[in-house]
């Protein structure tokens, strides 16, 4: 007779469900995005074949080590992490073209079509060398400053020729720094001086 | 012209929670746009070290992982306290990793194959003997881009 009202749906523990998926993804998902530091290793030698030693002359190499109390001999002297990136610096760029750092060497790199020539220390190796006891935090601490360095001149070179930062070049620009300032991080098997595992 | 008030008290209105359920909805969507499902239980303790020159991995399903740390307490009467190596879910030695390696890539489509990361998850108190000898095996195994996963340093 009288006009059925339809009935309404009590909405109210809606918010309660909500709130459960919510507490349940936050339980079971990490925010974490991975960050870390990207290297790449050498291929590993073929067993068969004669270890060959790559001669370089002696002022082209920056040697780093780091022995089992964590401590750092740089170039043959004790050195603190944190005066590593400036030393490091100072050898990448040789600016002074002084004997004892590394020689600078004409290097040819294509810019917007142009062929152009910068003067680099394009024959630099880094050699890094830790001991089995060396802690991995020091390791870390070392190999993210030698980056940083490279990072750094890197980064000063494109302000210079290119006029803005190294993180604003196009790619090609970018290859043509990186090939200027090439990585060359070389590390060395690892010796154990310091007794113990 | 005086209004007469009535003497008895106003009730306030109830707020409205209709709108509750789309807020908490909203919330619940981002958080799962923006996180990612754990994607192994660690067995080892893992406190990576600090570093400011960080890159970001990209393509989750390009990288594999190595853990290495101490195992957690309830493994101590199992697998001692000295540092181990975790592979998915089970504790490995250093010669398994170059199967695990040669396993994953083998899985993984062929012209991804060559793009496959290792990211390396040590705690920051491993002693870096544990670390070459896994740097050496994955060598062997041709997977030689890898990543020392670190958290951002805020200051010295």
């Amino acid at each position: 007779m009288g006009k059925r009202e339809v009935q309404e749906i009590n909405a109210s523990s809606m918010a309660d469900i909500a709130f459960l998926l919510l507490i349940f993804f936050l339980v079971t998902t990490t925010m974490s995005t991975d960050k870390g530091l990207a290297r790449r290793l050498p291929p590993p030698l073929p067993p068969n074949m004669e270890k060959q030693d790559v001669e370089v002359k002696e002022r082209n190499i920056f040697t780093v080590l780091i022995n089992s109390s964590n401590q750092l001999l740089v170039e043959g002297e004790p050195l603190d992490v944190r005066e590593l990136r400036e030393k490091t610096k100072e050898f990448l760029k040789n600016e002074a073209n002084l004997d004892n750092l590394p020689e600078l060497v004409p290097v040819n790199v294509n810019v917007n079509g142009k062929n152009v020539t910068f003067m680099t220390t394009k024959n630099h190796v880094i050699s890094l060398q830790n001991d089995r006891g060396t802690e991995y935090q020091k390791y870390i601490e070392v190999q993210n400053e030698l980056v940083a360095a490279y990072n750094e001149v890197r980064d000063e070179f494109s302000r210079e020729n290119f006029g803005m930062p190294y993180g604003e070049l196009s790619t090609e620009q970018q290859e043509a720094v990186q090939t200027v300032y090439q990585q060359k991080i070389s590390e060395a098997e690892p010796k154990n001086y310091g007794g113990r595992k | 012209m005086a209004k007469i008030r009535k003497d008895g008290k106003k009730k306030a209105p109830a707020i409205s929670t209709a709108s509750l359920p789309d807020i908490v909805f909203m919330l619940l969507f981002f958080f799962m746009a923006s996180t990612s499902i754990r994607e192994v239980t660690y067995k080892v303790n893992i406190r990576p070290p600090e570093a400011t020159e960080l890159q970001k991995l990209e393509k989750k399903s390009l990288v594999r992982y190595v853990y290495i740390g101490t195992p957690n307490k309830e493994f101590h009467s199992q697998y001692g306290k000295e540092t181990r190596i975790q592979l998915d879910d089970a504790f490995a030695e250093v010669d398994q990793i170059e199967n695990f390696i040669v396993n994953e890539r083998s899985a993984m489509r062929e012209d991804e194959q060559n793009l496959l990361t290792v990211s390396i998850k040590a705690d920051r108190e491993t002693k870096m003997g544990i670390i070459t000898d896994v740097k050496q095996a994955l060598r062997r195994a041709y997977a030689l881009k890898i990543n020392y996963a670190a958290t951002q340093r805020q200051s010295y």
